[in-house]
């Protein structure tokens, strides 16, 4: 594992739903314009995406592309995983950091059960075979921020193996399909993290810190079974709600908290695999798709050139798109795997096998933990369509985006409004304006971190609109910080449900919600006389009148083309300064008409 | 045995690496060759830095294989001598750390409460750097 770079790269962006352009391996078309080679509609697990290449060549040659992930997530527990000392995400340097952590002489693990919890919960989330019997070994390798030269992970037999992962890609001509994809999951286990390494070329110095050395990790391994940087993205994102629901893991990978290697290789349908590399520096889930499709269009463009693909590690360098080679990696790494000697073997029991009269501080039960797993990210979204009766793409966007779903259930609590009509609204407008502002600080994070928006290109654009807020949560930018409270929607969409206001009136009034001025719906509705028209007499009068100006578009109406009145609602509307009921003034002018 | 280290230590410097068997032969000799020496070197970090420590390595490796003596056949093998013990579970509390002073006195060099080391990983100097010394 080469030096985690702390260099201060800018903050990715949260995936929402897979809309990528360019670069997808479900859409793209194929360059020379012959016949896609694209899987187009539905797709199923079965089949993989294929590519061709830039160049066109005579008798072009189908690739296929295989992605193996490596996912690091950082156990959310107080301490760490063999040492009493705190996990914390910034402290001041070496200060969370006992003498176990240092690797003093001496110093023995002692395992925390939270972790282990944390680690059979991932495991039956993920459709996991939990092992009863699980081991920890040894693997050795030298650098400054392993004090031990050594980590302690769990080659061997890891504590849970064999499990599924499953994701929905979207398709379809408008992207509004959801397609379900899984991924099998190899296996998940737990291991120590390393310190971190600061490095200070100017003096040619790296500076260690510790704190970090120790923390629980769950490593999850997913078999190579996805074909292209969309879809490990949108598993990787599945992945992170589901330890998000969990607990078990921020999973925050700005912070750190989930980090992913991908093993990327191309080769021909039909043929063996090919050589494979390592891409690592990966830390926001926008970056890890682009790098993946980057490499494989690398390696494409490598082997059609005659070159080969060397098994090596890679870094994503974010600034240039691209992927470099990491030097420093001296060749094929030893790492002499031992059973750590200081460890008997975890033992896990499960309601038939739970020792009588046992400490239970000192037992874990599968069984009873299975029964207190939350409600997963799949669930949810099935609950979401049953009771809302929204679409599925709707669940997943309400999912996607950190705090939305909070914010959304807030509104429908408070508000009389059909639960379609709050849904349209939270995703249509509410999400638009979040999108449209480009926000670009979290409030979490404090002022000094922002999102790629700043520096990205217009050619990216279309890419940035596929995706939201940055890559943190920023449910307390929805909750406190956002200009338009749950209450105050809830309340807009009172007075849309009473009548009370028209539709257009209540876009207007939302956008005065989110000056921040501090009023309430009501305010801004009685201070700019947004109320519906209730006078009927008037609104008759005022058809009637316009009715008189415009004998032209009445003469049309009379000769029998029904789309006039649209011009003459269009008129009433404009007078009455979008007071009036739209409906009502197209009953009122054909009541009149036909008199 | 002398002459033969002694013929190979002339064979070195002109990197001859070979040895006359492609590995630490397991049942036989028990010979290490010289890229075996150079591989431990490189990941344990030892330093064979004379042949009587790689006799002496070759003794070790001798002296371990007489396990093999033993008939093992359907027998499972223990993962370590501590297998039969319950391994104990801490409760997630925060116990200890807060000790930066103490542990940043064992660094030879500090920079702000943080250890200081050299960039990177230094590479071993290659076996035609180093002071050819004979491998057997």
């Amino acid at each position: 594992m080469a030096a985690p770079m702390l260099r201060w790269v800018g903050r990715g962006r949260l995936w929402t739903f897979a809309r990528v352009d360019g670069g997808s391996c479900h859409r793209r078309e194929a360059p020379t314009g012959s016949t896609s080679n694209w899987i187009r509609g539905q797709s199923s697990v079965a089949q993989q995406p294929l590519y061709t290449t830039q160049k066109p060549r005579k008798g072009e040659h189908k690739w296929a592309a295989v992605v193996g992930l490596e996912i690091h997530a950082q156990i959310s527990s107080n301490s760490k995983l063999f040492s009493g000392s705190q996990v914390r995400f910034s402290a001041p340097p070496n200060s969370l950091v006992s003498f176990f952590d240092a690797s003093l002489p001496g110093t023995l693990p002692v395992l925390n059960r939270r972790c282990v919890e944390a680690a059979v919960m991932t495991g039956l989330a993920l459709n996991c075979h939990i092992n009863k019997k699980s081991l920890f070994d040894r693997k050795h390798y030298f650098y400054a921020d392993l004090p031990a030269g050594y980590q302690i992970t769990q080659q061997r037999l890891p504590i849970a193996v064999n499990g599924s992962l499953t994701y929905g890609v979207c398709a379809g001509k408008k992207q509004s399909q959801v397609i379900p994809k899984t991924v099998r999951i190899k296996q998940i286990q737990l291991e120590q993290d390393s310190g971190k390494s600061l490095h200070d070329d100017l003096r040619s110095q790296t500076l260690i810190d510790l704190n970090r050395a120790g923390v629980g990790l769950l490593e999850v391994v997913l078999e190579p079974d996805l074909s292209c940087g969309e879809e490990a993205a949108t598993a990787v994102r599945e992945l992170q709600l589901i330890l998000q629901a969990l607990g078990t893991s921020q999973a925050n990978m700005a912070e750190g908290q989930l980090r992913v290697d991908a093993n990327i290789s191309v080769h021909h349908p039909g043929e063996p695999l090919g050589v494979r590399t390592e891409v690592k520096n990966l830390n926001s889930i926008r970056f890890l798709a682009k790098a993946i499709d980057y490499e494989i269009q690398r390696q494409i463009n490598e082997l059609e050139n005659g070159g080969e693909i060397l098994n090596e590690t890679r870094s994503f360098h974010y600034q240039l798109g691209c992927t470099m080679s990491m030097r420093d990696k001296e060749g094929k790494q030893d790492y002499r795997f031992m059973p750590e000697p200081n460890l008997p073997p975890l033992v896990l029991y499960d309601a038939t096998s739970l020792p009588a009269g046992a400490d239970p501080q000192q037992v874990i039960n599968i069984d009873q933990i299975r029964e207190t797993l939350p409600e997963l990210p799949s669930v949810t979204r099935e609950r979401l369509v049953q009771q809302y009766g929204m679409l599925l793409e709707h669940s997943f966007t309400l999912l996607n985006e950190v705090g939305l779903l909070e914010f959304f259930q807030n509104v429908i609590k408070e508000t009389r409004a059909e639960p379609k009509k709050v849904t349209s609204w939270v995703l249509n407008t509410f999400l638009g304006y979040l999108k449209q502002q480009n926000l670009a600080v979290s409030e979490r994070c404090g002022s000094d971190v922002y999102t790629e928006e700043s520096k990205c290109s217009d050619s990216e654009q279309p890419f940035m609109d596929a995706l939201t807020v940055c890559d943190v949560n920023v449910f307390s930018l929805l909750g406190a910080a956002s200009p338009v409270t749950p209450s105050a929607l809830a309340e807009l969409l009172d007075l849309l449900d009473s009548r009370t206001i028209s539709s257009a009136a209540a876009k207007e009034v939302f956008e005065e919600l989110w000056k921040r001025e501090g009023k309430t719906p009501g305010q801004i509705v009685s201070e700019k006389q947004l109320e519906l028209m209730e006078d009927r007499g008037a609104l008759e009068q005022l058809c009637h009148s316009m009715m008189e100006a415009h004998p032209q578009v009445v003469m049309d109406l009379k000769k029998g083309n029904p789309r006039a009145i649209n011009k003459l609602i269009g008129l009433v509307r404009k007078a009455t300064q979008s007071r009036a009921d739209p409906a009502m003034i197209k009953e009122i002018l054909e009541k009149k008409l036909s008199s | 045995m002398w002459s033969r280290l002694v013929w190979l230590g002339l064979r070195a410097p002109l990197g001859g690496r070979q040895g006359f068997t492609s590995k630490a032969d397991p049942q036989g000799s028990g010979r290490i060759t010289a890229q075996v020496i150079e591989h431990l070197e490189r990941l344990a970090l030892v330093d064979f830095g004379s042949c009587e420590a790689v006799a002496r390595l070759e003794k070790a490796i001798a002296f371990a294989d007489r396990l093999r003596a033993v008939d093992t056949d359907g027998v499972e093998p223990m993962e370590s001598v501590l297998e039969d013990r319950c391994l104990y579970l801490r409760s997630d509390n925060v116990v200890e750390g807060n000790c930066a002073d103490e542990l940043l006195q064992n660094s030879h060099r500090v920079v702000e409460e943080y250890f200081v080391a050299p960039p990177g990983n230094i590479s071993l100097p290659k076996l035609d750097e180093q002071e050819p010394f004979p491998h057997s």
